[in-house]
């Protein structure tokens, strides 16, 4: 099969095909990650652009090691929000990074939508390393391919995403990605932070953690970010961590070999107890180091699929 | 100079006429309907136009446009916004008052009018701002601005949240019989919602608007309305619950109007998939039950006129990110065909939606337009209810491209549009 | 499949105990040999050597498999990226005597690529290149040390191997595109 997609903007576009190519071809990468000399050199002599209006250290970094593999060049491009606003338009910006040569953009922007504005207007492919609410494809593709590797298999298995939901780019790419590949998706956290419409994505809503944990293969934290959600979601992030914070002891409702995962950063002590972080269930670190192969496969993937547009 | 239109099929809800005659125009008035032609024909001091065919109705008058002019003249002038106001059969435009500066005061409507004079090729009526700089605290000159020529008071777009001096506000305006028009928002509800809350919003990880967000201020105002015996005209009715409202309202005897726009009665909120800033607006189209609603609305009576809110923007401003893109749909030059679909859909009867662009919204703010009886000054629009082409939204005279409905294949052209007896359009 | 065979089940047998041979003379000393096969079909012709090379002196060679890919030069022309599939070398070049394997030889680009990826694995001592079929028109100064058969065509025309580890049968025909 060859990858048709001059661009990877999220999980809703990719059918299970796509998404398990993706994978396997990051299990290929896996293998270069794991080697002596960690290069190869695939894409010599492409410029990579990691663009990002939001200050993210990881993903950020992540996507450069991922980059240097595969020998492309790379530039790095962070700009705070408030400088864009008052400065040149997001189109401006990558107009201008095109034209130096950026074969592949990738972006990550605190609005929903940024990256489909690049990709309609550019000729560069673009990479979603996350926007706004919205989708953060590369997290996702990590995420399963990480539970891929643990399960072996994810149709049929049942996850359980928990927190805040409405905001979360996390959730929803998991959410995609996980029903593509016939999982059984649930969603969990205080009401106010679960859009109502989020049924029509075919997931089950839950309100209290420990019915959604049932019978659950993998739980997905999401990160709770007080300075977001304010004080009008939720009343104290100590009856957040009440209700919806993961101790050792909610996780026991959960099968025995449940895997844990977060996005990162942990809010030790709120979203996970500091036990179940550093737990032989938690697979925390395996994202991150599987996250370099999963992205070393996206820019392979655009890079080659971008020629058959 | 007189104009003599022929063989026309003459549709003048203000008189209940639907029947093919010709009229004749002198001095700027509707002067007669003459039986026999031949003999004006030949008079080479009399234009004529051969109307067969076509209809002619009262030019249309558009109870809700931005001209962006002061201020945001990159957006639209009182020129370019008359030219393409005149391109969609338009003979009048009521306009908005959030210029910069606003028009809260006789001076910048002193001005208006004057640049309308001036260069403007259709009426031009505006409307004051309720309070000083849409800010909703302390009243605007709205007496100073009734006298200036204002037809109406409106923070559109910036709607006063606070009950108290909305109250005041409409006592006040009483006595000027002038309307109160609400764009009716809850700004908190609205938070940072950027479209429809729904089913798309939450797919496209957007902020989404609630349909509470209009109807708690529909509610509001109407109660106010209630209160304090002032027309209340609610703008760009846009959810089933506002609908509802002001039936309800309107059954009760309270002193309600309302208005629809175009792309609330034929688009849904998946308009916006893709990102399209072309179809962010506000309040934001909604979905195909709400259209269903209004759709009953225009049908029953409950919504008395169709008005574009014309909200024009430059193509920069609108190729950004989508939560940075403004709000807004150029719609002047759409009008016609897209209300036609409501004909063709069984909406509205033709005589139905003319009266809902012509007669109806000149009772709304009380101006002596959309009728063509004997006398009347003489704005008409002629156009083809039958040709068909296809909408190019960079072809519009607007300086605003900004339209969801580029591309769409539409019948219902605009052949002429005469102002004062003056033809200021032809196609 | 139509064309002109140029090598049935039998004599590719015989080729590859030839070319086993030949390795052995060259490289007397077993224990130091690594064979790597290059994907798709280089793979089952390495695991033939290799079987061979355990048959006749009792040493099994490490046996590792290539997927050159993310090595080749023409990827920011060719209009279809190959699909990357898995590189599998468990074991250490150091030192050693690496014979990669490929079905045919043709530009010489593919044989540059794999030793380009045999080289980010270490520093083997020598580094031989082993085929059943080299059919000219060589695009950079590279030569099998082992041939199968050397033949002349024209670049028109198509030279298939057939495995019958993936084809059911044993043979390479030769066939006008
Ligand atoms: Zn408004």
């Amino acid at each position: 099969m060859v990858f048709q997609r001059k661009h990877i903007l999220g999980l809703e576009e990719l059918d299970a095909r796509e998404i398990n190519l993706v994978l396997d071809t990051a299990a290929s990468m896996k293998e270069v990650s794991e080697r002596d000399v960690k290069k190869v050199p695939a894409l010599k002599g492409t410029t990579v652009v990691n663009l990002f209006f939001e200050p993210s250290t990881r993903t950020r970094s992540s996507f450069e090691i991922a980059e240097k593999r595969l020998s492309a060049d790379v530039l790095n491009f962070t700009l705070s929000q408030s400088s864009v606003i008052k400065g040149e338009t997001l189109l401006d910006t990558a107009r201008n990074l095109e034209a130096m040569g950026a074969g592949v953009i990738v972006i990550r922007h605190s609005m929903s939508g940024a990256p489909w504005l690049l990709a309609k207007e550019l000729h560069s492919s673009i990479i979603n390393a996350g926007d706004g609410s919205h989708e953060h494809p590369s997290q996702a593709l990590l995420d399963l391919f990480t539970i891929r590797e643990i399960k072996g298999e994810i149709g049929g298995l049942v996850v359980v995403i928990v927190g805040d939901i409405r905001h979360s780019r996390v959730a929803r790419s998991n959410i995609w990605g996980f029903l593509r590949l016939g999982a059984e998706v649930r969603v969990v956290g205080p009401a106010t932070l679960i859009p109502k419409e989020i049924e029509y994505m075919d997931v089950k809503v839950f309100y209290t953690l420990e019915e959604a944990l049932k019978d659950a293969d993998v739980v997905i934290m999401l990160r709770i970010q007080m300075e977001r959600q304010g004080s009008e979601y939720f009343p104290s992030l100590r009856e957040y961590s009440k209700f919806y914070g993961l101790s050792r002891e909610k996780l026991r409702i959960a099968k025995d070999d449940v895997s844990v995962m977060h996005p990162g950063p942990i809010n030790r002590g709120v979203e996970l107890s500091s036990e179940v972080a550093d737990d032989v269930n938690s697979v925390i670190l395996d994202q991150v180091s599987n996250g370099i192969a999963v992205r070393m496969a996206m820019l392979y993937l655009v890079a080659s699929g971008g020629r058959n547009v | 100079m007189k104009l003599l239109i022929k063989s026309g099929r003459i549709i003048d809800p203000s008189r209940n006429i639907d029947r093919v005659e010709n009229i004749l125009i002198e001095e700027g008035k509707i002067s007669s309907y003459p039986a026999e032609t031949k003999k004006l024909e030949k008079d080479k001091k009399i234009n004529l136009i051969d109307a067969s065919g076509k209809t002619v109705s009262p030019g249309f008058i558009d109870m809700h446009v931005h001209l962006r002019e002061p201020g945001y003249e990159h957006k639209e002038t009182i020129r370019t916004g008359c030219e393409a106001g005149a391109a969609g059969g338009f003979t009048s435009l009521v306009c908005m008052p959030n210029t910069n500066p606003i028009n809260d005061n006789a001076s910048v409507t002193e001005y208006i009018l004057l640049k309308a004079r001036k260069e403007g090729i259709v009426n031009v009526f505006p409307i004051g701002a309720i309070t000083k700089g849409e800010k909703g605290e302390s009243l605007a000159q709205i007496g100073e601005m009734f006298e200036a020529g204002c037809v109406g008071i409106s923070d559109d777009g910036m709607p006063v949240m606070n009950s108290k001096v909305m109250r005041h506000a409409m006592e006040y305006v009483r006595p000027f019989n002038i309307p109160v028009i609400s764009h009716a928002e809850d700004k908190n509800l609205s938070g940072n919602g950027v479209m429809n809350e729904g089913f798309f919003s939450n797919k496209l990880g957007l902020g989404g608007i609630p349909n509470a967000s209009e109807e708690v201020i529909v509610a509001r105002d109407i109660t106010l309305a209630e209160l304090t015996g002032v027309h209340l005209h609610i703008a760009h009715v846009s959810t089933a619950g506002s609908v509802r409202l002001i039936r309800e309202a309107k059954a009760r005897g309270i002193r309600v109007t309302a208005e629809a726009t175009p792309h609330h009665v034929m688009l849904t909120d998946e308009a916006v998939l893709g990102y399209d800033t072309n179809a962010k607006v506000n309040p934001p189209i909604r979905t195909a039950e709400d259209v269903e609603f209004i759709r009953d609305g225009l049908k029953d009576g409950t919504i008395d006129a169709i008005a574009t809110d014309h909200a024009p923007h430059s193509e920069d401003e609108k190729k950004v990110e989508f939560d940075l893109a403004p709000f807004g749909i150029s719609g002047l030059e759409t009008a016609l065909p897209i209300s036609l679909k409501l004909v063709t859909e069984g909406v509205l009867t033709l005589n139905q939606l003319i009266e809902k662009l012509t007669f109806n919204p000149a009772q709304i703010v009380n101006i002596d337009r959309g009728t063509l009886m004997v006398g009347a000054k003489a704005d008409l629009v002629i156009f083809d209810t039958e040709k068909a082409f296809t909408v190019d939204r960079m072809k519009f005279r607007s300086k605003g491209k900004n339209s969801p409905f580029h591309g769409w294949k539409l019948t219902g052209h605009v052949e002429y549009t005469i102002v004062g007896g003056e033809i200021v359009y032809s196609a | 499949m139509a064309g002109k065979v140029l090598m049935n089940s039998e004599t590719m047998t015989e080729t590859v105990t030839r070319i086993t041979r030949e390795i052995l003379e060259r490289n007397p000393d077993a224990n130091k040999l690594v064979i790597v096969g290059i994907r798709t079909r280089g793979i089952h012709l390495a695991r033939r050597l290799a079987d061979q090379i355990e048959k006749k002196t009792g040493i099994k060679p490490p046996l590792g498999t290539l997927d050159i890919s993310l090595y080749r030069d023409d990827l920011g022309i060719k209009d279809e990226w190959p699909e990357l599939k898995k590189t599998d070398i468990p074991f250490t070049v150091d030192k050693k005597s690496v014979i990669l394997v490929d079905d045919v030889i043709f530009t010489g680009r593919t044989s540059r690529a794999a030793i380009e990826a045999i080289m980010d694995f270490g520093r083997p001592s020598i580094i031989q290149l082993a085929v059943l079929v080299d059919r000219g028109h060589r695009e950079l100064p590279i030569q099998a040390d082992y041939t199968g058969n050397r033949i002349d065509t024209n670049t028109g025309e198509k030279v298939k191997v057939l495995l019958s580890e993936t084809d059911g049968t044993d043979a390479v025909v030769v066939s006008q595109e």
